[in-house]
Parts: structure tokens; sequence; C-alpha cells
């Protein structure tokens, strides 16, 4: 079975979902994003085929959207927020640490493609501050030391 | 006070349907569905709720345009977006009591004959997705989605749409434009919502916390809940406390409490027992407050008369040791890469405000930047499509406003 068999099966299914195949789009993205590591122009290729929606039009919503990936990314996306509540309780702080110790910028991969680093505009743990997402996992009351034991869990 | 948004969350399993029915749960889903669609729109409106997800619109006045509009069919939209930083009142809801929101939608959706809805869920919160997801399977499985909800002839189905990581969408019409798998940009208002929404057909979009009111409202009875908190928008309030005091977190007080009952009898005062500076009191497109002005008492009518609004219920709290400036650039920041680009004045004037606080955080400040970040927040408000703009610029004035001298002293030097 060809690897986008499953792929195609999804997106009909979601399709089922609403009264408009335009209204999948966002969750065929999702599931194309998870397939095929980012929105590569196959990617998009595929799920403009799979909906029926022209690319250009495809490829002008995937761009606005901050969590749809236009490049490829490390195998661990680090999706670490520095809005004001992290800030004050020292953001900064880690996204020097890995910057020096990883070599990792905001935007951008590691050189050995381990780690990508996305800053986010705040996800919601501002009690917890300062706090991440690693791929879908989520960690808080972050600082210079339990950052490192937790990132060393991805390898 | 008896917590009727956040009952049950001690319980370590509070999100399992059973778990949820043991308290009663679903029980004001078969009364409501005893009555008529229009009593239960009349009950909301005797409960005097208004919409917790920034405006305070009264609920049942937007429910009523709704319920007018011939057109079918309607679809009914849980704004799920809980972008505004600072808030994160919505998250225990949604991960802790999802059934208490699915509830308040199937109620919503008998009282307004809405067939489809959908929760517009942030992308950044992937475990709210899951529980939800397993809750909605769970509510399907008992027959209170479906097409014959509890044997009544009922039909709703509700589904969770996850959202990508764009601030802008959690505004109704931004929203609208996202889930219909465009990019997210306001529409212009009218035609409204109500009438013209998701595929032009009439759309009710309502908070998390709102629809997590509506089965306590059918629970008690609008009068009894009418007599909660401030009498002018009454009933239980989620307050998200972040930033420098004791122990932040989410409070759910009546609405009207006042601020610094909230920082100081809830939140157990200032970290270190150092002393406050401000508070950013409805999240961060809200105006700053000085510590002197903290006895406004949190409701959307009362605020506004303190200088400030209730927002999100999102409060942010600054001690002495702040440095406010930096913190005015960090929301700025915010509002520049969240800028949908659409209005000249919010795209262009926004990132000229943050190339002036940058430079006066710096040390570079040149002796005419105040006055000119002031002309800039001016030419932005007002004259945009939606509120994003006049977010940023009322940040720019009332950091002004209020700690001048601040932004004065990082020039002078
Ligand atoms: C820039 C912007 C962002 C908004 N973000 C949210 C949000 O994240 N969640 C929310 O419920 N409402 C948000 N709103 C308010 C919505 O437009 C809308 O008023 C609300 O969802 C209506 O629900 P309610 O009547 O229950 O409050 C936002 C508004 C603006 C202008």
């Amino acid at each position: 079975m060809n690897k986008t068999d499953g792929l195609i099966r999804d997106i009909r299914a979601i399709k089922e979902k609403y009264q408009s195949k335009r209204a999948a789009l966002l969750p065929a993205l999702y599931l194309a994003q998870r397939e095929f590591g980012w929105l590569s122009p196959e990617a998009l290729e595929f799920v403009a085929e799979a909906l029926d929606v022209p690319k250009a039009s495809i490829k002008g919503t995937a761009t606005f959207y901050a969590m749809f990936k236009n490049k490829p990314v490390g195998r661990h996306l680090i999706q670490l927020c520095t809005n004001v509540a992290c800030m004050i309780m020292g953001a900064e702080r880690l996204v020097d640490l890995l910057r020096d110790k990883y070599g990792i910028e905001p935007n951008g991969t590691s050189a050995d493609g381990r780690f990508s680093l996305v800053i986010m505009e705040c996800i919601g743990a501002c009690d917890t501050a300062p706090a991440m997402l690693i791929n879908e996992d989520f960690y808080d009351n972050l600082n210079k030391e339990n950052i490192i034991d937790i990132l060393e869990n991805y390898k | 006070m008896k917590r009727a948004l956040l009952r049950n969350i001690d319980n370590t399993n509070s999100a399992d349907i059973n778990e949820y029915i043991k308290i009663s749960g679903y029980a004001s889903l078969l009364k409501a569905l005893e009555m008529k669609p229009s009593d239960v729109i009349d009950e909301v409106k005797t409960s005097g709720l208004r919409g917790r997800g920034g405006a305070g619109f009264p609920t049942a006045t937007k429910w009523a345009f709704a319920s007018m509009d011939p057109k079918f069919p309607k679809y009914l939209i849980c704004n799920a977006d809980e972008g505004e930083p600072g808030t994160f009142k919505d998250r225990p809801i949604l991960e802790k009591n999802p059934h208490q929101l699915i509830e308040g939608m199937i109620i919503s959706a008998y009282a307004l004959s809405a067939e489809y809805g959908y929760i517009y869920l942030r992308g950044e919160y992937p475990n709210a997705c899951n529980i939800l997801n397993n809750a909605i399977k769970q509510a399907y499985g008992k027959g209170y989605l479906g097409d014959n909800i509890s044997g009544k002839g009922v039909r709703f189905h509700l589904h969770v749409h996850q959202g990508a990581g764009a601030y802008i969408c959690g505004e109704e019409t931004a929203l609208i434009d996202s889930l219909e798998g465009k990019r997210g940009q306001p529409r212009i208002k009218p035609p409204f919502p109500v009438n013209e929404g998701f595929l032009s057909r009439p759309t009710i979009v309502n908070n998390v916390e709102t629809f997590a009111n509506i089965p306590y409202i059918m629970e008690i009875g609008g009068e009894q809940y009418a007599k909660i908190g401030s009498p002018q928008c009454p009933g239980p309030k989620l307050f998200s406390v972040s930033g420098h005091v004791k122990t932040p977190g989410v409070y759910e007080l009546p609405m009207g409490t006042t601020l610094r009952e909230i920082i100081y009898t809830h939140c157990g005062g200032i970290k270190d027992d150092k002393k406050l500076k401000a508070v950013i009191p409805g999240g961060i497109s809200t105006p700053i407050l000085p510590a002197d002005k903290i006895d406004c008492p949190m409701d959307f009518v009362s605020m506004p008369r303190y200088g400030s609004m209730l927002g999100s219920g999102a409060v942010m709290v600054f001690d002495e040791s702040t440095d406010l400036v930096k913190v005015c650039l960090r929301a700025i920041k915010f509002f520049e890469h969240e800028s949908c680009g659409k209005c000249t004045p919010c795209r262009e004037g926004v990132g000229w405000m943050r190339a002036i606080l940058k430079r006066i955080c710096d040390y570079n400040g040149r002796e005419t930047d105040i006055e000119h970040l002031l002309e800039v927040s001016e030419n932005i408000s007002g004259n945009t499509f939606c509120p994003l703009g006049d977010g940023a610029a009322t940040v720019v004035q009332n950091f002004i406003k209020h700690f001048r001298g601040e932004f004065e002293s990082k020039i002078k030097i």
C-alpha cells in the first residue's frame, strides 16, 4: 500500500464532517503535515487534489498560519512561549540557553537536525510559566536546569 | 461560593461522562428538552448572562437575532481559540470539565434549532483536543448527540476543529473564515454572523465559558442565577491570574469581585512580599492599571468606569521590579506578529510602534519618541476592521498614560 493511501482515506473521512469541502482544509493540512513532515509543494499538491481546491488558494491559506510549516523542521519541534507572562518568569534566558547549548536559533534548526525552535505567542500556561510544547507534549515551570533534562528525552 | 463551572475538577477522572452524570450532568439538557426552544432563550435572558469571550455581549440578545433569521441550516460555534495573552481560563473547562461545555452547546443548539456545531479549538491545546474528541464520542454513545437526541427527535452533530496558531482567529468573523478553510481575516460587519456566518448561514459564536454557564442556568433557573455577583452582569466568572502573585491559577469567583480581593485574598498577595506596581486586568489588550486603582469590581459594566475593561478576565500582575517598557515592547511585538495584514493602520502602525519601543528599550530613544508613539497609536485607533489594532493602540496609550516616567527615564540617560 502506498503511504498516501491512508492519508486520502483520512481526508475523505474529514470531508464528511462539513457541508463544504473547503472547510475540511485546515484539518487536511494538519494530516498532510504529519505525513510529509512539512507542507512541501508535494504535500500541498496532494491536498489540492484530495479536496479539489486550487493549489494556489491552498498555499494562501497554509502560509497564513504559524503552525503550518513551509520549510522542513527538525526531528523535534520546540515551541517555547516568550509572551509577557513567560517573559517576566525568565523565558528569554531559556532562548539564550537553547542557542548556547544546542545551537538553535528561533525559527531555526540545530545543525544535527534534532531540534527546531519556534517562539510562541502565549500557549495558555501563564500560571506555570515559562512553558513550551515539544511536538505535542506540554511542559511548564521551566528553568535552565529542568529544560535540559526534558530535552535529553528527545533524541 | 460553590463552584459551578469548575465543579468536579478535583476528581482526577472528571472528564469522563459517567463522572459528570454522577454530579447530575446532562440533567439540565433533559430539562431543557422538555421546554419550548423559545422558553430556553427566555430563561437565558432572565439570567442576564453576558458573553465571556471578552466583549460581554448579552447572550440571549445574540440568540434572539439568530433564531429570528429564517435561513437554515444554522450553525453553532464554540470559540475555544483562547489566544489573548494571559488568558487560560477556558483550558480547565476544556480539559477537566468538557461535558459541561458539550451539554451547554447541545442545550443552545436545541434553543436555536442549530443542527451542526463546531468547537474551534486553538492548535496550541493538543491535549484538550484529545480530551474533547473523547468526550464527544462518549456523548454520542449515550445518545446526547446525533440524529435523535435522547429519543426526542432533536438533531445535533458536533465536531472539534483545530486552529493553527493565529490569534486573530479568535475574532468571530475571522474564525468563521478560518473554519471555511481560508486565511483568517475579519469580515466587515454587517452582515453579522447571526444572519450570515459560516457558509453564509445564521451562525451563533459563543465562548467556552459562556456555553459552560448554560447547564447551570437551566439547573438553578435564570432568576436565581441573576442574583449571583454584579446585578448588571451576573454569574460566576473565571479569572486566570498570572505574574507576580503567590498562587497564580484559575479562580472561579462571583462577577464583580474586586481586583484587590482577587490578588490579595485569593492569590495570596505579591510574590516574595514585594510591592505591587501594576495590573493588566483582562488580557493584554485591556488598559493597564497602576497599583492604586485596584479597588474596581471586575465586571463588564464597572471596569470602564475605572479606566479599563474586564476583557477575558485574565489578570496579569507586575511587582515593583518589573520593567514595564519591556513589557510594553513584548506586548506590541505580539500584536505585530498577529496582525492579519488586512488593514494598513494596523499592519504598518503596529510595526512602527514596535521599532520605536525597541530603540527606547535599547536606550537609543529620541526625545520626540513618546509623542510619536502616541501619534501612531491614534492613527490606528478606530481605523481598522476589527479591534486587534485598537488593542495595540490601547496598550501603548495606557502604558504611557500611567507610567510615562519609566519611558522618559530610558530616553533621557
Ligand atoms: C482580536 C480578537 C481576538 C479574540 N479572541 C477571542 C478568543 O480567543 N476567544 C473568545 O471567546 N473570543 C474572542 N474574541 C471575541 C469574539 O470576537 C466574540 O466576541 C466572542 O467569541 C463571542 O462570544 P461570547 O458572546 O460568548 O463572548 C476576540 C475578539 C477579537 C477582536
